[in-house]
C-alpha cells in the first residue's frame, strides 16, 4: 500500500531553500556551500538520498531467507532483508509505536523483529504481528498504519540491490543506463559473472560526501595525492611501473579516460593503459603478503591459464561510480554514506570470487587468499591520504569570502571533449568534465520538488 | 644475522605466506588465552613486557626503522575487522602485513608526502594487563595485553583502544615479535585516518 505521509499538507518535506542554484553551481564552478551549508545537506537527504535510486546492500549479504543487515538510505535508519519467503525488502528501523529502532545490529538472520522498548513485535514482512496486553487499546491493530514502513521501490541490478521513496523516479535500468555496460564488464570477468562482498576496510572523515564523490573519477589528483603510494609500490625495483604509475609522466595523453554517463554517474577507464593479455593486469600489481607464493602455486597448477586466475587477484583498473552513492573500483564495492554536512563513512568492502563450475581448476581459494591482500592496499596507502585531504578541503571552505570550487579541466580546450548520440561524455582521464556533468545533475535533482513515499504491508 | 639471499628475502619477496602459515595462524590466534598455560615464572614475564613497553615507546618516538628490528625476518602485523578476526584468506583485515608490506608501511611514512600523516600524529601508549600464556613451540609465548593510544593530530587529541596478542619468541638469541595481533575496540566501525602504527 502505498502512503503519502500524512504530515504532507503541514510539514512539506521539500521546503524550498532560498537559493539561485544557477548561481551556486555554474559552468566551471561550484559554490562552497554546497559542501558546508546544513539546510543543503538536510535537503540532500531528501532530493538525492531519497528521490534517486540509492544503493542498499550486495545480495550476497543476505544469501538466505530471514537474513539481514542493517544501513540508512540518507539519514533513514533502514534494514535491507530477504523475508521468509524470499522477497527482498527494506524495511524502515522504526518502530511504528515510538518511534525506537527494533533491530539494533548490523547484521543477522531474524523472522520477526521485537522493539526492545515495549515489545511491539514485526515480521520481517513488515506486518505488525504482537503487541504486549492488546486489550488496553481500543484501536484495530491491523490497521496498516501500524506496520513498519517501507522503501517503496526495491530493485535489483546484477545482485546490487537499490532503492527509492520517489514513484515518479525511472525504472531502475532506466536510472543505470549506460552505466550498466561497465558494471557488466566487472562482473563478467568473474566465473559465474558474479562476486560475493566480504569484509570491509572502513573508513570515515569530517567532510561532506560530495569530496568522495568528487574524487571518485578524479584521474587529476592521483600522482600528487597518492604520491606516497605509488613510490612506496615502486621501491624496490628500478624502472617499476606498478600500480598507477601509468598516471606519471604525461596522463592526459595516455589511452585511459573518463566519462560522464548520464543520471550523475561516471566512469573512468584505465584498462587501455593495461596490454589486452591474460596475466598484463597482474604483472602491475604492486607487491602484496604471499605473492610470490601463491604466484607459484597458481603456475605449476594452471600452467597457460595462470594469467587470467591471477588477473581476478590484481586490481581491475576501473573506477565505475553509480549517483550518489556506488562506487565500483578495483575489485571493492565503495559505499558512501553521508552522516552530517561535515561526516561521511567510506565503506570499501571487498569481495571474493566465486566458482561453481570450477572454471578456475579449483584454485579459486588460492585466487582470494591473493584477492584479500590485494584489496588491503589501497584503503591502507591511498585513501587514507586522500580522505586527509577531503578533511582539509572541509577546512578551506570555511573561509566564507573565498566562494568558489574550480572544476574546469579541460573546458574549452579544442576537441578534448567528446559528446555521443546517446548523450555519453567522454573525456582524458585527468579532464574534470565528470563533475562539471554531475554537478548539472546535482543541480536538476536540487530543484525538483519530489514527493516521497513509504509503503506498508496492508 | 646470516645475510639471506635476495631470492628469499622476506623483506623483497613473500615466499613464507603460504597456506601452512595461514593454517597455522589462524590455529595459533584461536583459544589461546587459557588459565592453564599461564605462565608465572617472573623472569618470562618481565621479558615479555619490557619488550612490549620498548615497541610502545619506540612507536611513541617515531623510531619505526628500529621498531622492525624487533620482529622477525618472517613476521606478521595483523589488523582484524571483525571482534571474530575471520579467516584472512576470505576476508579483508584492516591491516595484514607480512615483513614486505610492514616495511612499505614504514617506507610510506618517510617519504614526506604521506597526507593522512603530514603532520604526524603525536602518541603515547599505555599497555596493560600482561599476561604471558605458553605456545605449543618451544620458547615461544602469546602475550595478551590492553592498550589505550592517546593520539594528537591536526588539533585533536583522541584514543584508539583495544587489546593485542603478540607471538614472541627468542630468535638469533633474542626476544622477537613474530606476530602482532592489534584488536580495536571498534575494528568493525569507521575509522577516521587509521592510519599511525598501532
Amino acid at each position: 500500500m502505498l502512503e503519502t505521509p500524512a504530515g504532507t499538507m503541514s510539514l512539506p518535506t521539500t521546503p524550498e531553500l532560498p537559493y539561485d542554484w544557477d548561481w551556486l553551481v555554474q559552468e566551471d564552478r561550484a559554490h562552497r556551500v554546497l559542501y558546508t551549508d546544513p539546510n543543503i545537506f538536510q535537503d540532500e537527504m531528501t532530493k538525492i538520498f531519497g528521490a534517486a535510486w540509492v544503493y542498499l546492500a550486495h545480495v550476497s549479504q543476505i544469501p538466505r531467507n530471514d537474513d539481514f543487515v542493517t544501513t540508512r538510505l540518507g539519514l533513514r535508519p533502514i534494514i535491507v532483508l530477504r523475508d521468509s519467503q524470499g522477497t527482498i525488502r527494506a524495511l524502515y528501523n522504526r518502530c511504528t509505536h515510538r518511534g525506537s529502532t527494533v533491530c539494533r545490529l548490523d547484521r543477522g538472520s531474524a523472522k520477526a523483529f521485537q522493539c526492545p522498548y515495549h515489545g511491539w513485535t514485526f515480521l520481517n514482512t513488515g506486518k505488525l504481528t504482537g503487541v504486549p496486553w492488546p486489550d488496553g487499546y481500543a484501536c484495530d491493530f491491523k490497521d496498516s498504519k501500524f506496520n513498519l514502513a517501507q522503501v517503496p521501490r526495491v530493485d535489483l541490478y546484477r545482485g546490487f540491490v537499490f532503492g527509492t521513496l520517489n514513484p515518479d523516479a525511472p525504472p531502475l535500468l532506466d536510472y543505470l543506463g549506460p552505466v550498466t555496460t561497465p558494471i557488466d564488464e566487472w562482473l563478467d570477468r568473474h566465473p559465474g559473472g558474479r562476486v560475493v562482498v566480504c569484509e570491509a576496510n572502513r573508513l570515515k572523515y569530517k567532510g561532506n560526501w560530495k569530496l568522495a564523490y568528487d574524487n571518485s573519477c578524479d584521474g587529476y589528483h592521483v600522482v600528487f595525492s597518492h604520491r606516497s603510494l605509488l613510490a612506496m609500490e615502486n621501491r624496490l625495483e628500478a624502472d617499476a611501473d606498478k600500480g598507477m604509475s601509468f598516471y606519471k609522466s604525461r596522463p592526459d595523453e595516455a589511452p585511459m579516460y573518463c566519462q560522464y554517463l548520464g543520471h550523475g554517474h561516471h566512469f573512468k577507464d584505465k584498462r587501455p593503459n593495461v596490454e589486452k593479455r591474460p596475466g598484463a593486469l597482474w604483472e602491475i600489481e604492486a607487491a602484496h603478503p604471499g605473492r610470490e607464493y601463491y604466484e607459484d602455486k597458481l603456475r605449476r597448477r594452471l600452467g597457460s591459464k595462470a594469467g587470467r586466475a591471477l588477473d581476478l587477484a590484481a586490481s581491475e583498473p576501473v573506477n565505475i561510480n553509480v549517483f550518489p552513492n556506488l562506487l565500483i573500483l578495483g575489485n571493492h564495492v565503495q559505499v558512501i554514506e553521508p552522516l552530517a554536512v561535515d561526516e561521511t563513512n567510506l565503506t570499501w568492502y571487498g569481495t571474493a570470487v566465486v566458482d561453481e563450475t570450477g572454471e578456475l581448476g579449483g584454485a579459486v581459494d588460492d585466487v582470494n587468499a591473493l584477492r584479500m591482500r590485494t584489496q588491503e592496499a589501497f584503503p591502507n596507502f591511498g585513501e587514507v591520504d586522500d580522505a586527509a585531504n577531503f578533511e582539509q578541503i572541509q577546512r578551506g571552505l570555511a573561509a566564507q569570502e573565498d566562494e568558489w570550487v574550480y572544476m574546469h579541466r579541460g573546458l574549452g580546450v579544442p576537441g578534448r571533449i567528446k559528446v555521443a548520440d546517446n548523450g555519453v561524455v567522454t573525456a582524458p582521464a585527468t579532464d574534470e568534465v565528470f563533475m562539471r556533468e554531475y554537478m548539472k545533475e546535482w543541480k536538476r535533482l536540487m530543484r525538483s520538488r519530489p514527493h516521497l513515499v513509504v509503503r506498508r504491508e496492508p | 644475522m646470516p645475510a639471506m639471499p635476495q631470492e628469499r628475502d622476506p623483506s623483497r619477496v613473500s615466499l613464507y605466506v603460504d597456506d601452512e602459515f595461514y593454517r597455522a595462524l589462524v590455529a595459533n590466534f584461536s583459544d589461546w588465552q587459557r588459565d592453564e598455560r599461564e605462565v608465572t615464572n617472573p623472569a618470562i614475564r618481565d621479558r615479555c613486557q619490557a619488550l612490549l613497553y620498548q615497541e610502545a615507546r619506540l612507536l611513541d618516538q617515531g623510531q619505526f626503522e628500529k621498531w622492525l628490528t624487533l620482529y622477525t625476518p618472517e613476521c606478521l602485523y595483523w589488523v582484524p575487522a571483525t571482534p571474530e578476526k575471520g579467516d584472512p584468506r576470505k576476508e579483508v583485515a584492516i591491516a595484514f602485513d607480512d615483513r614486505r608490506r610492514l616495511e612499505d608501511r614504514v617506507y610510506r611514512l618517510r617519504t614526506g608526502y604521506a597526507w593522512s600523516q603530514v603532520p604526524p600524529s603525536r602518541t603515547t601508549r599505555l599497555i596493560s594487563n600482561v599476561e604471558v600464556f605458553r605456545a605449543d613451540q618451544q620458547a615461544t609465548y602469546m602475550v595478551r595485553s590492553t592498550f589505550v593510544i592517546n593520539e594528537f593530530r591536526a588539533g585533536e587529541t583522541r584514543r584508539l583502544a583495544g587489546w593485542s596478542g603478540h607471538r614472541l619468541a627468542q630468535h638469533d638469541g633474542r626476544w622477537q615479535i613474530l606476530v602482532k595481533q592489534i584488536n580495536l575496540l571498534d575494528c568493525d566501525q569507521n575509522l577516521r585516518n587509521p592510519s599511525v602504527i598501532l
